[in-house]
């Protein structure tokens, strides 16, 4: 299973230069500030998704040693963590980083056919980065939204019972810089049971 | 003292201990991969499970601490399933390659499958395979055989004190890595090799040059550095093939340090095996009698009274003695052992011990470093630092130049004259020192080698006596010499009060006026031109950069080649073994010095190596016991001296080539290559 989290590879980009950015600089500070003297290093992990953030989704070389310098610690010791999370991207993603779960429930559901639409709609292969950039298709295991199954995660957000029509949808959408709705796609409120309030 | 019960049998145990080594208390034998005494508990190779009363599962021993009253378990039926299986799991990802892997015979893994194995595998899926990784010229990978009991990475971290290795990923896809590849940069770093469980980590130099049960194992001391680390040397024939440390809590606990572990290859290069004299400017082969008669002409020729000897790096106490001895009689006291000029004061053997040894370090909490890079001159003694900074917080402050410690410091200042702000308490760091309860003063021969040296040592020990651990019992000032032969030669009194103050001057002056022979005994740290009026006979294993100015050339055994006694920098006395026969027509020192005696008539009563140490013992009592130090608590010289503006400059610039025997090996100059001088130009 291709998946840019899950890798331990160091991808280097020459020239690459990371700097935190003014508004992030000012949160890494306020983050260090919540752990105890001495035990800053614990901000390893905040960190890093701060950093994940400014970069397009993925931690390159530079901005893992970043954290490190930020944190003052090795960089094989932020490595690890890198590497141990499936959550930090250590290669390039496209724009949206589609996470589709594949686990019993979401599979008895129908994930194989959104699998096959967000491969025909992104046209590239699991794990890999669309040629527009728009997409990274990836398969991953529960998400822990089951009860709406089948779903998806893109970027920080989850989209539920889906099914071929509503995910391609949802694609041509995001492919078109358009706008488009979170959660539940057939009006489900939370995890109520499908027919509404009446059960 | 609580109790615990163990397989029925009833002990008493420390409080603080695990299971594990209340069991090894009780005698039972727990089977482990990823536990080990000196490091931080991991926990995670699972094979040290035993069975106790009331828990539901088997537990870990070595992560489980003991408690009063448990009842332990060791050798059921359910512990035996239990190992069983988790060796059955870490078999099935570890290659079937020991005939051709270097830790066959001698590896863990292999050891324990002879008891919890299976004779088959039930796995019938893809087996995962992993790149090997680039860790540097010393350690070679196979890291397929890897099985992540992460040692490696807690001794890299915990005692080398290079955040260089890790585990990367989880689960399946974990693999031990440096980061990005890059050589490890410790002068400990061979110590994984002894640590790795299993053949993933194996010494690079070594590789599939032999298996253990070929090798012929001595038990011996190391002299590369002053520490005079407990080492057993493995040879082939007349081949060293490999150094590993032996268990010494007094000076080198488990470690050694790469140069001893890797510059044996040294010992088969440059060496001097025949006897060479200098005929129209170039070295001929020549036999012992012409040159011994050679020598003596030019004794009686040129004044046998002037005769100077100086003692190099490696110099042992039995050579010392017996030279001394000669010397006398031919009526001549010219003898001394500090060519790097190191001041020290006369008949005070406090003035250049190591005084209150080197596992007293473990309880200081605060050093002050004059002149000293530990982390270079004594490897392993450098980790007791590390150790004490890790356990009591140690605070370290450095006079001298910039240092790559492995351990925060303060520097106090590039100059010698930041002594004077400790002892007017006016520096920073002077009231944290002066306040700590087990403060020690660690002196380097940098900081002794100039004009100033006698004083530095005087205001030390006047700072050492106001030390409130300082005691009849106690002396925190140790000065730290580099070289094995140091402390023994000067408690032989093999010193001379006219070569003080400026060493290499002096002899150039003496040369100059009086021409005389002069005995190198294996010193290659003297410049040769300063050598030229002189008539010189090195007597020596290494053909290095001064046997080739010499008039004539003796050869001698080099340390793993002839029995003899040192004194380590705490004064403990240590004897090397011969662990294979000299080569070529090399001969002791102590008999070439008898023989020249018998030419000059001066008449030396000693005919084997028993009578020459019978001499030492006459001349020094502390030479009688072995591996003890008797070290006193005076510091009668301590004077309030004022130090005059004076900077340091470390009298070592390449760890891994100093002395003759390293910078004839191959090994040594590839990691000064890869990792010095990469260091450098980064």
């Amino acid at each position: 299973m291709k998946h840019p989290g899950m890798t331990n590879k160091v991808y280097n980009i020459s020239n690459d230069v990371f700097n935190w950015s003014e508004d992030n600089f000012n949160r890494v500070s306020e983050i260090i500030k919540k752990y105890p003297n001495s035990r800053q290093q614990s901000a390893v992990i905040p960190l890093l998704d701060l950093a994940q953030r400014q970069n397009s989704g993925w931690l390159s070389k530079t901005a893992i040693e970043k954290v490190a310098e930020t944190l003052s610690m090795s960089y094989i010791r932020v490595l690890e963590v890198a590497t141990f999370y499936s959550m930090f991207n250590l290669e390039p993603v496209g724009e949206n980083f589609v996470q589709i779960c594949r686990t019993t429930p979401c599979w008895l559901r129908g994930s194989d056919k959104l699998t096959k639409v967000a491969k025909e709609i992104s046209n590239s292969k699991l794990g890999e980065t669309s040629t527009d950039n728009k997409f990274t298709i990836v398969e991953v295991e529960c998400l822990g939204a089951c009860c709406n199954a089948p779903m998806v995660q893109i970027n920080d957000n989850y989209y539920e019972d889906l099914d071929e029509d509503n995910f391609r949808k949802i694609l041509i959408d995001l492919k078109n810089n358009k706008s488009i709705n979170k959660g539940s796609q057939i009006g489900r409120q939370t995890s109520h049971p499908k027919r509404g309030n009446d059960a | 003292m609580p109790t615990i019960t163990i397989d029925n049998k009833k002990v008493e145990f420390e409080n603080g201990m695990t299971v594990m080594q209340a069991c090894e208390l009780a005698g039972a034998e727990i089977p482990r991969f990823c536990y080990h005494e000196k490091l931080s508990i991991a926990g995670n190779c699972r094979m040290c499970l035993v069975e106790m009363e009331k828990a539901p599962k088997p537990i870990a021993s070595c992560a489980m601490p003991a408690g009063e009253g448990m009842v332990i378990k060791t050798n059921t039926d359910t512990i035996q399933k239990a190992r069983k299986g988790v060796m059955e799991f870490l078999l099935i990802n570890h290659p079937l390659d020991c005939p051709i892997c270097d830790q066959g015979g001698e590896c863990d893994l292999q050891d324990q499958a002879l008891h919890y194995g299976f004779d088959k595998s039930r796995y019938e899926e893809n087996k995962r395979a992993v790149k090997n990784k680039h860790m540097g010229p010393l350690v070679s990978t196979i890291m397929t055989r890897c099985i992540h009991c992460t040692r490696c990475v807690r001794f890299s971290t915990e005692v080398a004190g290079v955040d260089d290795l890790g585990l990367l990923g989880r689960g399946e896809s974990a693999e031990i890595t440096t980061y990005l590849e890059k050589t490890i940069d410790s002068e400990l770093s061979g110590n994984v090799i002894d640590l790795c469980p299993v053949g993933a980590l194996t010494n690079k130099p070594y590789a599939f040059k032999s298996r253990p049960w070929e090798l012929t194992k001595t038990e011996t001391h190391d002299v590369l550095d002053g520490v005079g680390s407990s080492i057993r040397v493995d040879t082939r024939g007349k081949q060293v093939l490999r150094v590993l440390p032996r268990i010494n809590e007094d000076t080198n606990e488990e470690w050694i340090n790469d140069k001893t572990r890797f510059a044996i290859d040294g010992l088969s290069r440059q060496r001097l095996d025949k006897v060479y004299i200098k005929n129209d400017n170039k070295l001929n082969v020549a036999d012992w009698d012409t040159a011994l008669n050679k020598i003596k002409y030019e004794l009686n020729k040129r004044g046998k009274e002037k005769t100077i000897a100086l003692s190099g790096k490696f110099t042992d106490a039995e050579t010392i003695i017996a030279s001394k001895l000669f010397l006398d009689g031919l009526g001549s006291n010219l003898y001394d052992c500090r060519f790097d000029n190191a001041q020290i004061i006369h008949n005070e053997s406090e003035s250049y011990k190591f005084n209150s040894s080197i596992q007293e370090i473990e309880n200081a909490d605060s050093i002050l470093l004059v002149g000293s890079n530990p982390r270079w001159e004594a490897s392993v003694l450098n980790a007791r630092i590390r150790k004490a900074y890790i356990n009591n917080n140690c605070k370290v402050g450095v006079i001298g130049p910039h240092l790559d410690l492995n351990y925060p410091y303060t520097k106090i200042s590039n100059s010698l004259s930041g002594l004077n702000d400790i002892k007017e308490k006016k520096s920073e760091f002077s009231n944290i020192f002066h306040n700590s309860k087990n403060p020690l003063i660690i002196i380097g021969t940098s900081a002794i080698n100039n004009s100033e040296g006698a004083s530095v040592l005087k205001l030390c020990a006047d700072i050492a006596k106001k030390l409130p651990n300082y005691s009849n019992t106690f002396n925190p000032l140790n000065i730290l010499n580099q070289d094995i032969s140091r402390v023994g030669s000067l408690e032989l009194g093999f010193v001379n009060k006219e070569f003080d103050k400026n060493f290499k001057e002096n002899i150039k002056e003496n040369i100059q006026t009086n021409k005389p022979v002069i005995f190198l005994l294996g010193l290659d740290e003297i410049d040769p031109k300063n050598l030229e009026q002189a008539f010189v006979v090195y007597i020596g294993h290494h053909g290095d950069l001064n046997a080739q100015h010499a008039d004539i050339i003796l050869p001698s055994p080099a340390y793993t080649e002839k029995t003899s006694t040192f004194m380590n920098i705490e004064g403990r006395v240590i004897q090397t073994s011969r662990c294979h026969n000299p080569l070529g027509e090399a001969k002791e020192e102590w008999k070439i010095f008898r023989v020249l005696s018998d030419l000059m008539n001066c008449d030396l009563q000693f005919n084997n190596l028993n009578d020459v140490r019978k001499y030492l013992v006459d001349n020094n009592k502390n030479f009688l016991q072995i591996l003890e130090c008797n070290n006193t608590s005076n510091l009668s010289f301590a004077s309030p001296e004022v130090i005059t503006e004076l900077t340091i400059a470390y009298n070592i610039s390449n760890f891994y080539m100093n002395d003759s025997i390293s910078r004839s090996s191959e090994t040594m100059a590839n990691c000064t290559n890869e990792i010095l001088n990469k260091a450098k130009a980064s």
